[in-house]
């Protein structure tokens, strides 16, 4: 699977955490993921959501998605057209829960990526390019069950194909 | 490197049938689970789309109507009508509104033991990791799997030791431990980790104020924030549930990815500043915050002691007038209790605003939202920039004590002048 898009940068760069991604004042009151990318990323970076354009990818360093369990966090992301998170790590309850709903995370040094830069990811090889660098960047293979989890397209998918889990 | 198991690969070893040690991919039996309004309705649409599903145990899965409670608007009320209705037609159980906080209710009302293996749809699950309970938070469609099956799957986490050592000085509470320790490890020290507490000072604690310390340890990024079944855990646990503990230890050679120990005998009152939990100063270095707001109560400090530790401090004083105190017992039986000690009279009296048993003002959903500018200081565990309502708005994250010793005098205060 390959993933072509512009890397879209945050204020904050570590610890980004899931109220930072869809604020608590809105997941209670929206149900409609659709809805809920509208305000994705506004206590921190307003407006966000207008900057996106379908297939980009959020850029991040440290410990990405940390605090509530909200699984709105990767669903609003998902929702609002982004195809994957590139940061150099992540929290463990979003790291399930993303790839439970099949929203790719990238893992590797996210340092030399700028906001605007034109990446193209292979899932597959685990290839990041930075077109706009003409460089080749490391990434951390996906672990085999998290494949697994995206290959079949999220955990229900995953669970009733096979009568449970498959690993 | 030893060869003996850690309390968490022995808890997943146990639920998967099989020995497992750090690393492993495991698929374990889950001995109870749940959901809160906040991520309930997510759990109720993966259930159904999992098609012809049906709850593995209708007693070992409950609903939790705590984060807005009672609803504040109309999309609320749906969600929770919702869950209502769920709870209906599948016959599990359901905690509704005026009953408490999740995280306090599960292990009060007995649903946990020591050596179970439990699955929360809210990251603070693993509070019950002072009981000896292996719990972790999960998103809402794992939980519904798990709700649908009894199982999920885990990857067996390395375990960091912590030992804290020391006499614990006057004024200072679990909740200064904690936020210690996170300030030393930082909000990505023990991302994937278990956590495993030891030391006479966890050891001179009640079970009430370990609650506290497990509570947290998801703010440092852990899984499980787990101590030992010492008599005091046992007997608190023989008090709440009916059901037989199955207490596991560590082994002596277990093999641990990182040891750290303190000594907390001069430690002083702890703060996490905006906007980081791991932002953490000593009380004494922060000099003349005003406060707008003071927030007691949360699945972190909401506990019959920590309404006694700040009635004890606003006694015969007096609030601060530009102060709004808000207090919100952790659970229903918790606010009987304290309108029976005469806490709630207390805290009434002195201009408190005292809420229904449940989360309040924690993520800012109702009753309590500040305004732009404002200060708060509060009891919870998280300080994120608009976690309250108001991304304009501060949040620092204190002690009981040092909570009400701020209402008092309208900044952020040591509150051992007060004791
Ligand atoms: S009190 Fe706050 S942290 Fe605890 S469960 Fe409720 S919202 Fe979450």
């Amino acid at each position: 699977m390959k993933l072509k898009g512009k890397a879209l940068r945050l204020p904050v760069n570590d610890n980004v955490n899931t109220d930072y991604v869809i604020s608590g004042r809105y997941k209670f009151k929206i149900t409609d993921p659709k809805e809920l990318a509208k305000y994705i990323f506004e206590d921190i970076a307003p407006n966000f959501y207008s900057r996106i354009k379908k297939g980009d990818f959020i850029v991040a360093g440290e410990n990405f998605g940390c605090g509530s369990s909200r699984e709105q966090a990767p669903q609003t992301i998902k929702a609002a057209g982004v195809s994957a998170v590139i940061a150099k790590g992540y929290a463990r309850i979003f790291y399930r829960n993303s790839f439970n709903i099949g929203l790719a995370l990238i893992e590797c040094d996210t340092d030399s990526i700028e906001d605007g830069d034109l990446l193209e990811v292979d899932i597959k090889d685990g290839t990041l390019i930075n077109k706009t660098k003409n460089v080749k960047l490391f990434t951390n293979p996906i672990p085999p069950v998290m494949r697994k989890l995206l290959d079949d397209g999220g955990v229900i998918r995953h669970f009733k194909k096979h009568g449970g889990f498959k690993f | 490197m030893g060869k003996g198991k850690t309390i968490a690969e022995k808890i997943f070893s146990r639920h998967a049938g099989r020995q497992v040690k750090a690393g492993d991919i495991a698929i374990c039996n889950v001995d109870f689970c749940f959901g809160q309004d906040g991520t309930s309705s997510i759990i109720i649409d993966s259930f159904k789309k999992l098609g012809n599903a049906k709850p593995f145990n209708k007693k070992k899965f409950y609903m939790v109507i705590d984060h807005s409670a009672p609803s504040p608007n109309m999309a609320v009320s749906k969600i929770h009508q919702k869950m209502r209705n769920f709870a209906r037609e599948t016959g599990v159980g359901m905690y509704d509104i005026g009953e408490g906080v999740c995280h306090q209710l599960i292990p009060e009302e007995g649903q946990v033991v020591c050596g179970d293996l439990v699955l929360g749809a809210d990251s603070h699950t693993c509070t019950y990791g002072a009981i000896n309970v292996l719990s972790t938070g999960v998103g809402s469609t794992d939980l519904a799997i798990t709700l649908a099956s009894g199982k999920n799957w885990f990857r067996v986490p390395e375990t960091v030791k912590i030992i804290v050592n020391g006499k614990i000085p006057k004024g200072v509470y679990s909740k200064d431990i904690i936020l210690h320790i996170i300030g030393l490890f930082g909000a990505n020290g023990c991302t994937y980790k278990s956590v495993e507490f030891y030391g006479e000072a966890i050891e001179s604690l009640s079970v009430d104020a370990r609650l506290t310390i497990s509570n947290m340890a998801v703010e440092m990024g852990a899984k499980s924030g787990l101590m030992k079944a010492d008599k005091k855990v046992l007997s608190w646990v023989k008090k709440h549930s009916k059901r037989h503990p199955r207490p596991i230890k560590a082994d002596n050679d277990a093999n641990y990815i990182e040891v750290t120990k303190l000594d907390i005998s001069k430690l002083s009152p702890q703060v996490a500043c905006p906007h980081t939990v791991d932002n953490v100063k000593s009380v004494k270095k922060l000099k003349d915050i005003k406060i707008d707001q003071a927030f007691l109560g949360t699945c972190t400090n909401g506990r019959l002691e920590d309404l006694r530790i700040a009635a004890s401090i606003i006694r015969n004083r007096k609030i601060h007038k530009d102060v709004k105190f808000i207090i919100a017992p952790a659970s229903k039986k918790i606010y009987l209790d304290a309108i029976r000690e005469g806490l709630v009279n207390t805290f009434v009296t002195n201009g408190c605003t005292v809420l229904s048993p449940g989360c309040g003002p924690c993520v800012g959903t109702h009753c309590g939202v500040p305004a732009d500018n404002e200060i708060v200081i509060s009891t919870a565990n998280r300080n994120f920039k608009g976690r309250m309502g108001n991304p304009s708005s501060f949040i620092y994250l204190a002690s009981p004590a040092t909570v009400a010793a701020s209402a008092l005098t309208g900044k952020i205060t040591d509150p051992r002048k007060y004791l």
